[in-house]
């Protein structure tokens, strides 16, 4: 029964915070406790566990892919990616057996909006740990070597997405919907892009980004604030103060309604379709999460699963999200289904559009949607990883320290009515843009 | 740009250094994995119970003794095709109510199929525990399916072979591999099925499969969370223990017979933009073998493989990706993987993606030279103590999520497996010697027991694009 979900292009840290937030605890209690830790000016937010002997963090840094120079796409992974590949006095392969031979995962990734470094550690080498996660933050080296492998391998994923039917229809989708914007351009960079990105453009990139004003920090586990205090310090003092300001500005989504074909040689067609979303501070966020969860969200319930799949066999995945980045949103969803019915697919899910935009929800689903909002939202932190980057998003996002408390009452007060005034104000079916990718048949372009 | 070291940093260095030896002892003092609670119900149901107090949460799961391998023959997918049809009601809870009752709780559910083993789980609050034990345990022997909701459903798992196959070459030649490479064991076939089996598979054969094997006696319940095992027993007993224990049919795993010569297999495909080259071998797993000798034997080999596997192709340091992407740049990725939790044989696959203008050829000869020179030299002593310390670091990590504990206990009892094994899996482990490590390598790397496998750009195809 299992539903594949390509995310691979939206996994931004505000999509984590979109769904992980959304989906989301029994009003009763905030499911694990968060307490500030602050050391020479490094804010932390720590949930403190000792059930067993590891300390998780998760730093990230704000301006992600989407800030990399015009020319320069691929720029923010790359430099992620060449973090543990060498720094201090370590070169690339020391580096990584050091980390190997203390069994530390230390990790380093971009997204639109944000770079993250995480680090998982046993207890008992956290100071080592620790170390060299400051080394591969401040003072990576960027050795020739490495650059030049980690190009090879990134310019090789660049050709190997053009054999995914899903990341070649994420990447048709965004050019569409954001033409002239940062978000339109592949966040993997383009084999052309990759060749000219050079060690002067990797420094510079950590110069200016990984910054103590652009950063923020999770850490959960087996430390106490105590212990976590010098560690804060030791390892995120050296870097700069200020990062360079980023140039992303905000952008509506270029959802005109059509439908876009892109042919390859492929049974199935996989489509895309989005239109303008709700940003993480609309007041209207949590209504239109109702909303999403009704049409299409997390659940096997939805209009559209039960519309596309249940009833018709069209498909075997299919969904809708809400993705709310930094500088723009989006409504969007995904479903495949073989290129013979590919027309009336497409022609169900915008009929499904229509008639919730029309006619709303009604208050069963209203009610069931609220539940399984909170009822969800403690299942999200079942392991020290995804805590922490709940704990990271929660400040990237401005959330507050006491979100935790007052997210499931901000759930409950959804009312029919504001479910109602937001279907009808946020589903725009004429702008209901469709990507679709494979060979498919019974499309009428115009909707 | 080169930041100046902190002098707290340079003390730092130091003990950097120094742990690297004293690293080794901290493996042996955590033998302990899961620590898991089991009992068992009078009607056969085994019951894992692994206590987790952080978040009040639970994660139920039932797992099958059933999947693909055990499809009678022209048949194949009706394990997974009954997989879908267990989320269309029974004669007690109409359709489409569980899934219903799961989202309204704000729960998650799904499952699962595999070749040894089919499983079902709820993600829920604490609190609805209860309830989904009563949804699962009805749909453990109330099913009930009507013709409609097979065709339907037939539609939606074509559309998913699409999706997971026929939109994939790199799946499409898995598939030609697996048939080339077991001659005899069920892993030929394809989980999902071939699709013109998939398109005969009717309603009495589902149901039949499903009286067959979906019973207490041929499953496994393993509970994660927010609970304890005196508290979990009284409710298992009401939900799942008034359910007839049921036959397990005789069952044998069809067995591989002798393997006279290698296997190659090839894919052009215009939709393939990068070459990949791998060889997958047959090796022993945990429960492989004709005779309880053999078994045993197979049991024993199994340790002292995941060691090798992780130093010939685990990550950046193995040797694989060592000689072939840092020091000869022939390829772009290389690596190699073995998991031993299966009834049947095991797959122990090497794979590499060449760099531009590299052939499958040299990466082949360069795949080669590095096993030969294991075969002939063996391994170091820092790198089996290397390779261990990392496996057992992963045992203590594996405690951190609920979803893993029920992922390992679940599979490796539904395999015959107990939870002892998975207890003792650290010790095992920590014993495993260099010369053990360097021999279980050399008894498995047989070119006849091999398929070798080549996916390849149709020409031209990539300037088409």
């Amino acid at each position: 029964m299992s539903r594949s979900r390509n995310t691979s292009r939206l996994r931004t840290l505000v999509l984590v915070v979109a769904v992980v937030l959304a989906t989301g605890v029994p009003a009763r209690a905030e499911p694990v406790a968060v307490q500030r830790v602050t050391a020479a000016g490094i804010d932390a937010w720590l949930v403190e566990d000792h059930a067993n002997p590891l300390i998780t963090v998760h730093v990230a840094f704000r301006g992600g892919a989407a800030a990399d120079p015009d020319g320069k796409e691929g720029l923010a992974r790359m430099a992620a990616a060449l973090l543990t590949e060498g720094a201090g006095p370590f070169g690339s392969q020391e580096f990584q057996l050091r980390l190997e031979d203390l069994a530390v995962r230390l990790n380093a990734a971009a997204d639109l909006d944000a770079v993250s470094v995480t680090l998982q550690t046993l207890r008992d080498v956290h100071e080592e740990a620790f170390l060299l996660l400051r080394l591969a933050l401040t003072e990576p080296r960027f050795d020739a070597e490495p650059v030049a492998r980690v190009r090879s391998q990134m310019q090789a994923a660049v050709r190997r997405a053009r054999e995914s039917p899903g990341a070649e229809t994420s990447r048709a989708f965004y050019a569409t919907l954001f033409p002239d914007h940062p978000y339109g351009r592949p966040a993997r960079g383009t084999e052309v892009s990759l060749a000219t990105i050079n060690t002067t453009d990797l420094r510079d990139f950590v110069e200016r980004r990984l910054a103590q004003d652009a950063m923020v920090i999770g850490v959960v586990g087996a430390v106490t604030p105590d212990e976590l205090k010098p560690l804060l310090e030791d390892t995120f003092a050296a870097l700069p103060a200020r990062a360079a300001p980023i140039e992303v500005p905000s952008v509506k989504p270029a959802a005109d309604g059509d439908t876009i074909v892109v042919e390859r040689p492929f049974p199935q067609s996989t489509i895309a379709f989005g239109q303008p979303g709700v940003t993480r501070d609309d007041p209207d966020y949590y209504a239109a999460q109702v909303v999403n969860h009704v049409l299409g969200g997390g659940s096997f319930v939805s209009r559209l699963f039960q519309q596309v799949r249940e009833e018709r066999g069209l498909a075997y995945s299919i969904y809708s999200s809400l993705v709310p980045f930094d500088h723009s949103a989006l409504l969007l969803g995904r479903a495949s289904t073989a290129n013979a019915q590919a027309g009336d697919t497409i022609a169900l899910i915008r009929q499904e559009w229509q008639r919730m935009a029309e006619h709303g929800l009604t208050p069963e689903e209203v009610a069931e949607a609220k539940t399984y909002l909170t009822g969800s939202f403690p299942l999200n932190f079942t392991s020290s990883d995804r805590i922490a980057g709940i704990l990271a998003a929660m400040q990237h996002l401005d959330l507050g320290i006491d979100y935790l408390q007052r997210r499931n009452t901000l759930v409950e007060a959804v009312t029919l009515e504001q479910a109602n005034r937001v279907a009808r104000e946020l589903l725009r079916p004429k702008q209901l843009t469709m990507v679709v990718l494979g060979q498919p048949e019974g499309l009428d372009a115009s909707p | 740009m080169v930041m100046p070291i902190m002098p707290c940093a340079k003390a730092s260095l130091r003990i950097l250094i120094l742990s690297l030896a004293a690293a080794l002892w901290w493996w042996d003092a955590r033998a302990q994995v899961f620590e898991p609670d089991t009992f068992t119900l009078d009607n056969g149901l085994r019951v894992v119970v692994v206590s987790d107090h952080r978040v009040p949460v639970v994660t139920h799961m039932v797992w099958y003794g059933v999947g693909a391998a055990h499809e009678p023959p022209g048949l194949s997918g009706i394990a997974h095709f009954l997989e879908h049809m267990m989320f269309k009601g029974t004669e007690t809870v109409e359709p489409g109510v569980f899934s219903r009752e799961v989202a309204r709780i704000g729960g998650r559910e799904n499952a699962f199929t595999s070749y040894d083993f089919t499983g079902y789980f709820q993600t829920v609050s604490r609190d609805y525990l209860e309830m989904v034990m009563r949804l699962e345990a009805d749909r453990m022997t109330n099913l009930t399916i009507t013709p409609e909701q097979v065709e339907v459903e037939r539609q939606v798992i074509l559309e998913e072979r699409r999706q997971r196959v026929d939109n994939n070459p790199p799946a499409i030649l898995a598939e030609l591999a697996d048939a080339a490479l077991f001659l005899n064991a069920p892993y030929r076939r394809p989980v999902i099925g071939w699709e013109h089996e998939i398109e005969a598979i009717s309603r009495d054969d589902l149901l039949a499969f499903y009286r067959d094997w979906y019973s207490p006696a041929n499953a496994v319940l393993v509970v994660v969370g927010d609970i304890t095992a005196d508290d979990l027993r009284p409710m298992a007993e009401r939900h799942y223990g008034i359910i007839p224990s049921g036959d397990v049919p005789a069952w044998q795993f069809p067995q591989e017979p002798p393997h006279a010569g290698p296997r190659h297999a090839e894919l052009f495909d215009e939709r393939v933009q990068e070459p990949v080259w791998s060889r997958t071998y047959l090796v022993p797993s945990y429960r492989s073998g004709v005779s309880a000798g053999e078994a045993a034997a197979s049991e024993r080999l199994a340790y002292p493989l995941q060691v090798a596997v992780r130093i010939l192709g685990g990550g950046p340091t193995s040797r694989l990706y060592q000689r072939l992407v840092v020091q000869d740049g022939l390829a772009v990725t290389a690596g190699a993987f073995y998991s031993p939790t299966v009834l049947g044989p095991a797959r122990f696959v090497v794979h590499a993606r060449p760099r531009p203008g590299v052939t499958l050829e040299q990466i082949e000869a360069a795949v080669e030279a590095v096993l030969a020179e294991i075969l002939d030299s063996g391994f170091t002593e820092v790198e089996v103590d290397r390779a261990k310390r990392r496996l057992l670091a992963d045992a203590v990590f594996a405690r951190d999520s609920a979803d893993t504990a029920a992922q390992v206990l679940g599979q490796t009892l539904a395999i015959g497996l107990s939870v002892e094994d998975v207890e003792a899996w650290p010790e095992r482990i920590g014993r495993v010697t260099l010369e053990e490590a360097g021999a279980a390598l050399g008894v498995v790397i047989d070119r006849n027991r091999s398929v070798t496998t080549w996916l390849r750009p149709a020409s031209g195809s990539a300037a088409a694009l």
